[in-house]
């Protein structure tokens, strides 16, 4: 074979246009071949993060006590796109396709916080979001809402599940966070989360008032149902999941919406 | 000069990539906090050193030298992406909290190493085998500090509890501390220090000698 000048020019194009070609063939190929599974998933693990909060589904369990997967689940639920300003249904944007978080960094479709507004350190708030609705014979039985804030070291995602009344929280779940393993980490623990259910969200002057204690309230007393157990040694964690909660049901979040709700029911 | 037995076998004990060479710690901190993280990483990293060599190594007569370096990252990055994008399709869950590390096993000494250390000398057989041993080397030290992380630190093993923890009702206080980066470091100090008292070999001559402290006499 005629010898040929590895290090010659010619041969430096040539291996690096070969490398690259065959790479990026793999690579594309790979990528479009898995993309319609990998879409699946993530559809499949946001109902799941839904169905948690909301209670439908236990522990790590794929399929609810009465033997009922993930997707019959959450066929019940109605996913509708909101106008958090005036609490309106939106119903020109597609809500198999918005991405609310997306939205927030998008200068058109949010709006910027003022340091005193921003209780859960978004900076921007989308001016649309999502809202999960399970109708029981037309009436609402739970309303699950994406919330998100800041904690220790970054933002936690979740949902928050209501009951239908509209006051109770029936459940909360992050699917997204950084907080350390073992302090604010526990936001995931189980036994935690199982204080949630049934604590009230608005207060007498229709604020939402959800307060993290290291102590709680007598039992009975009127402060006393709006009080989950802080969590040890995670101050800031803590700190935040208050402020979330309260940020996203309030005026600047879901409160407009909820309120509509309400005032129909 | 070298026999494909010894290349597999050599880099498990005798010429650990992480217990002798001490490279590819970072991951090796990162993903060992839960055994089935570990296993999955280990797959990962056993995929891509393997296969790097076998293609570093088919085409190490062409390659041109001033261009090596990058040819080998393209390579390498090209099979990172792939076992990402296919993790993300069969085993999601394990993807989310290990993305961020798979997509590091580009910048993994070990991986690289290989390729420019081994492959560009070797025939594709014989490198196919040390990207194969060395990753398993990488693995067998991974593993074993999963096996203490997982347990010590949460209580559990491969996700089932084993030791029922305070939090969650039981009896068993964790070690906070084996949840954390350190612990890693503490855990393969323990075993390099254990490899080296088996192989006595590996212990390094000390590069220098402490002087007898004489100050004590000069203060009487």
């Amino acid at each position: 074979m005629a010898s040929f000048e590895k290090d010659g020019l010619k041969n430096v194009f040539i291996v690096a246009l070969g490398v690259c070609l065959v790479c990026s063939v793999v690579v594309s190929g790979i990528a479009v071949a898995l993309k319609p599974q990998q879409q699946l998933n993530k559809a499949l693990d946001q109902k799941q993060n839904i169905l948690r909060a909301a209670g439908m589904l236990p522990g790590d369990s794929l399929v609810a006590e009465d033997g009922r997967g993930v997707d019959e689940l959450f066929s019940e639920f109605e996913v509708r796109v909101v106008d958090l300003e005036t609490g309106e249904f939106l119903d020109d944007i597609d809500a198999d396709t918005f991405d609310p978080v997306k939205a927030a960094k998008k200068p058109d479709l949010s709006i910027p916080l003022s340091g005193e507004q921003d209780i859960a350190t978004l900076r921007r708030r989308e001016n649309a979001s999502l809202v999960y609705i399970k109708r029981v014979e037309g009436e609402i039985d739970k309303l699950v809402l994406p919330v998100r804030g800041y904690g220790l070291w970054g933002t936690l995602f979740g949902y928050l599940a209501l009951d239908s009344d509209l006051q109770t929280i029936s459940g909360l779940g992050f699917y997204q966070h950084k907080e350390t393993p073992g302090l604010g980490g526990e936001v995931d623990n189980p036994r935690w989360k199982a204080l949630w259910p049934g604590v009230q969200l608005y207060d007498a002057d229709n604020q939402p008032n959800v307060q993290l204690v290291k102590t709680r309230s007598a039992a009975g007393s009127a402060s006393a149902a709006y009080e989950v157990d802080a969590l040890s040694g995670a101050t800031f964690t803590t700190r935040g999941v208050q402020n979330l909660v309260n940020f996203w049901t309030g005026d600047l979040g879901f409160g407009p919406f909820i309120a509509r709700l309400k005032a129909q029911a | 000069m070298s026999q494909p037995k010894e290349v597999l076998i050599d880099p498990i004990f005798n010429n650990n990539p992480i217990a002798l060479q001490v490279l590819g710690i970072c991951s090796a901190l990162a993903v060992t906090i839960s055994m089935s993280q570990t296993l999955v990483m280990c797959a990962a990293v056993i995929f891509v050193c393997t296969m790097s060599n076998l293609a570093v190594s088919l085409i190490r007569n062409r390659i041109p030298t001033n261009i090596r370096i990058i040819v080998q990252m393209t390579i390498i990055a090209s099979l990172v992406i792939v076992v990402d994008e296919v993790l993300k399709a069969v085993a999601y869950d394990i993807s989310k909290s290990l993305s961020v590390f798979v997509g590091l096993i580009i910048t993994n000494c070990i991986v690289m190493g290989r390729a420019e250390a081994f492959a560009m000398q070797n025939g594709p057989f014989l490198s196919a085998l040390d990207g194969f041993g060395n990753a398993l080397g990488y693995s067998v030290i991974l593993v074993g500090v999963a096996l203490f992380r997982e347990p010590l630190g949460a209580g559990t093993f491969m996700g089932y509890e084993i030791m029922p923890t305070v939090n969650n009702g039981g009896w068993y206080v964790s070690n906070g501390m084996m949840l954390l980066s350190p612990s890693a470091f503490f855990l393969i100090g323990l075993f390099i220090w254990a490899i080296r008292a088996w192989k006595k070999d590996q212990v390094e001559e000390a590069e220098y000698e402490i002087a007898p402290n004489l100050q004590y006499r000069e203060a009487m």
